[in-house]
């Protein structure tokens, strides 16, 4: 079962990864939106849709397909860390406070949104 | 610094796909390895967050004012890589899972923990990078 999981992760992974890039350059070049508002639209939606698959109690093969494959690597958290950071060393704080909470606030709450509707 | 080109193509998602489900594997071997307790802290979602971030910042320190590579390393590893090494949607739902389960300490440690720990390792990861490559 593991060697399945295994390929099930790589999978979702492998569309999640390229879904975030699309949704990176399309609010970034398409929208005319900064860089951390597309990976602040990842990370909200990967965590409403985690909240979903984690909440309706899935697991084995579905759960490493659109868990830990897709919506792991639909979100992200080194582009994040990047971003604040960036933002705090070039003296930007309202930036780098306001991705840090917007990215708590949103996330954590489509999470907990997406785990109770499907719970 | 921007991680995603203004072009799209073929070969840069494909590049960005491979990239992803090797981080991904390696994310998923790490909670294999390390798996999580229920009311505990997730310690293996916060190691390949901390990680991640460092090698983030590693890569940006190596990438500045380096033209000559190639044009698909960047996303091959930045996105692609560490983007699927790390996550958010595990850490939200974590710490939602600790909230409602009332271990509010443990889900206040987790992510205060991760966002400190992560824009540090990022910071680590610059200075590291800088003096190995200090540029040409």
């Amino acid at each position: 079962m593991t060697a399945v999981h295994a390929l099930l992760v790589a999978l979702g992974a492998a569309v999640g990864a390229p879904a975030r890039m699309l949704v990176g350059q399309w609010a970034r070049d398409r929208a005319g939106l900064p860089t951390p508002a597309g990976t602040l639209a990842v990370n909200v939606a990967g965590s409403l849709a985690l909240g979903a698959v984690v909440g309706s109690g899935v697991d084995g093969g579905w759960l490493a397909l659109v868990g830990t494959g897709f919506c792991g690597a639909f979100t992200t958290f080194s582009s994040l860390a990047l971003e604040v950071w960036d933002a705090m060393a070039e003296g930007r704080r309202v930036e780098s406070a306001g991705t840090v909470g917007l990215s708590l606030v949103l996330g954590l709450g489509a999470a907990a949104l997406g785990y109770l509707v499907a719970g | 610094m921007a991680l995603v080109p203004a072009r799209l193509d073929g070969a840069l998602l494909g590049t960005v796909a491979l990239g992803g489900a090797i981080g991904s594997l390696g994310r998923w071997a790490v909670g294999l390895a390390l798996p999580h307790i229920p009311g505990t802290v997730p310690w293996a979602t916060l190691l390949v967050n901390v990680t991640g971030a460092f090698a983030m910042g590693m890569l940006v320190a190596f990438l500045v004012d380096r033209p000559g590579v190639h044009r698909l390393a960047r996303p091959f590893i930045g996105v692609g890589v560490l983007g699927g090494w790390t996550t958010f949607s595990a850490l939200a739902v974590e710490t939602v899972q600790l909230g409602e389960t009332h271990h509010v300490q443990e889900a206040l440690a987790y992510v205060t923990g991760t966002f400190l720990l992560g824009t540090l390792a990022v910071a680590g990861g610059t200075t590291l990078g800088r003096r190995v490559w200090p540029g040409p």
